[in-house]
């Protein structure tokens, strides 16, 4: 798989999208454990949804 | 009917009375065409040539900007909400709406553009090319801009959100508009054919703005 | 399952979380596959050199760029006919992934056209386009951000969606139109009009490649979202507590 001469051009494009793709995989893991940590310290002071009276979430 | 008229002139009378905005839309006009040799240079030569683009951007800025208060101070003293619970079609209102609002801010600027074409070195006919373009142009991006209007009120938000909403909205009147007057100056495109699409979109956005405004009103305002 | 029974978030949520995995791992043998082909098996172009090789992501980010904003209108018909309450979730979170591919879809381009115009950025018609959308999805994540209130920012957001998805099409034309009058001769066009099955097998494995990463992160961005939501209702329902007790 010779690049040929415009080998950097062709990494940038393949890092780029590497890196846009991983930050976008990160944003959404590092969000989901935001919330799930503000949904479990809502829970343990006692705040809980109507519908879910003794919440045993997996979350 | 007559409710419609009675907002119709309402408007008319509310934008050419003290406070209200009819020559503040000319007036920033003027500033943007007097900034443009500034940024550029006093080359007569390319001022021609980029004329047309000129008076096209400056339009579409100014009657963007003056919009920002279309639905804004109606919502303010309450009368948007007597306008949204009257009996006359909400998409009817906003047209007559908007119908005022052109004639007090979008006509000046198509009447103005020949008197600052001059400044900008554009011959007679050219000329006249532009302010037909801007004439027929001009309707779209005020419907355009009604529906951005219609949406920061919704929001409860204006300054820079309408415009970064609505803008890219009106790329293709800007195309057809300047495509339109350039093709009357040097071709090699007939006039007629950006001309009818650029009258084309202008009907386009009155049969689409009216029903979009009337959607976010509705919706912001439930 | 039919739709209506998604409108409980709770059973929306179940399901993410038994869908997510799976749609996760078939995400990553895909992009395993088509990775394969396009550096080991496909071969380079005759008249491109290897540089074919950025195609494989940019295509797919153009359709994907494309996909959001299609997905985001059929969620804003859902919000605005169906009121179905988690469309404007869905509208939300399909934004900032679509401006992501259509970001990704500008840099491979100006990328890919480096080597083959000599310079990153023409005002090329399909580019511009790009563009566009890119300022459009901008635009909407903007809209998001400026308002608290996450019900009526989503009825204005599925307002001007509906707008855009009606101009796209125009911008589109437009762009082309203006195009052709300003530049008579088109530099290159992706494939051309017969792409061989070496080159055409790679771009397909990649675009569902790339189409189940998106519907991998939407649905766990949805997940996320419909948690903020559940945090925002129960930080207000608890304020409300704290003043009314």
């Amino acid at each position: 798989m010779a690049l040929g001469s415009h080998a950097a051009f062709i990494v940038a494009a393949y890092l780029i999208t590497a890196i846009v793709v991983l930050g976008l995989t990160v944003w959404v893991i590092v969000d989901r454990r935001a919330q799930a940590r503000a949904l479990a310290d809502l829970d343990a002071r006692g705040v809980r949804r109507r519908s879910e009276p003794a919440r045993a979430r997996t979350a | 009917m007559m409710p419609l008229a009675a907002l119709f002139l309402r408007d008319i009378r509310l934008a050419v009375r003290i406070g209200g905005g009819a020559v503040m839309g000319v007036l920033f006009f003027l500033i943007v065409v007097t900034l443009v040799p500034l940024a550029v240079g006093p080359d007569l030569a390319l001022l021609q040539r980029i004329g047309p683009a000129i008076l096209w951007l400056g339009a579409l800025l100014a009657s963007l900007l003056a919009l920002d208060h279309l639905f804004a101070a109606d919502y303010a003293d309450g009368s948007l909400d007597v306008i949204l619970t009257a009996r006359a079609p909400l998409e009817l209102a906003v047209l007559a709406k908007a119908a005022a609002h052109w004639l007090t801010t979008g006509l000046p600027l198509v009447i103005a553009a020949p008197v600052l074409g001059l400044m900008l070195n554009i011959e007679p006919k050219a000329m006249a090319a532009v302010t037909l373009t801007l004439l027929a142009g001009t309707p779209a991006l005020t419907l355009i801009g009604a529906v951005g209007a219609a949406l920061s009120v919704a929001l409860r938000r204006g300054g820079l959100l309408l415009p970064v909403l609505v803008l890219p909205l009106t790329i293709p009147v800007l195309i057809f508009g300047v495509a339109a007057a350039n093709a009357a100056i040097v071709g090699p495109t007939p006039f007629g054919t950006p001309f009818t699409i650029l009258c084309a979109l202008s009907l386009a956005s009155l049969a689409i703005g009216p029903f979009a405004a009337a959607a976010a009103l509705r919706h912001g305002l439930e | 399952m039919a739709l209506i029974d998604l409108a409980n978030p709770t059973r929306f949520l179940n399901l993410a979380n038994r869908c997510l995995p799976w749609l996760a791992g078939l995400t990553a043998v895909l992009f395993a596959a088509g990775l394969y082909q396009t550096w080991f098996v496909a071969p380079d172009d005759y008249q491109q050199g290897a540089t074919v090789k950025i195609m494989y992501i940019h295509v797919p980010s153009a359709w994907l760029g494309m996909f959001g904003w299609t997905l985001m209108s059929i969620a804003a018909l859902g919000t605005l006919v169906w009121r179905h309450p988690l469309a404007d979730v869905a509208a939300k979170t399909a934004a900032p992934i679509g401006a992501a591919f259509a970001f990704l879809c500008l840099v491979t381009g100006s990328l890919w056209g480096r080597p083959m115009w000599g310079t990153y950025w023409v005002w090329d018609a399909r580019l511009t386009s790009v563009l566009v959308l890119f300022l459009m999805y901008l635009g909407m994540m903007t809209l998001w951000r400026t308002v608290e209130d996450p019900s009526r920012a989503g009825r204005a957001a599925a307002v001007l969606t509906l707008v855009g998805a009606i101009n796209l099409p125009i911008i589109k034309f437009s762009v082309d139109w203006w195009n052709t009058l300003h530049q008579p001769a088109s530099v290159f066009r992706v494939g051309g009009p017969a792409i061989d099955r070496s080159i055409l097998l790679p771009l397909i494995v990649m675009v569902l490649a790339f189409t189940l990463l998106f519907v991998t992160l939407h649905l766990a961005a949805m997940r996320n979202e419909i948690m903020r939501r559940r945090v925002r209702t129960l930080r207000l329902q608890q304020a409300g507590a704290g003043a009314g007790g």
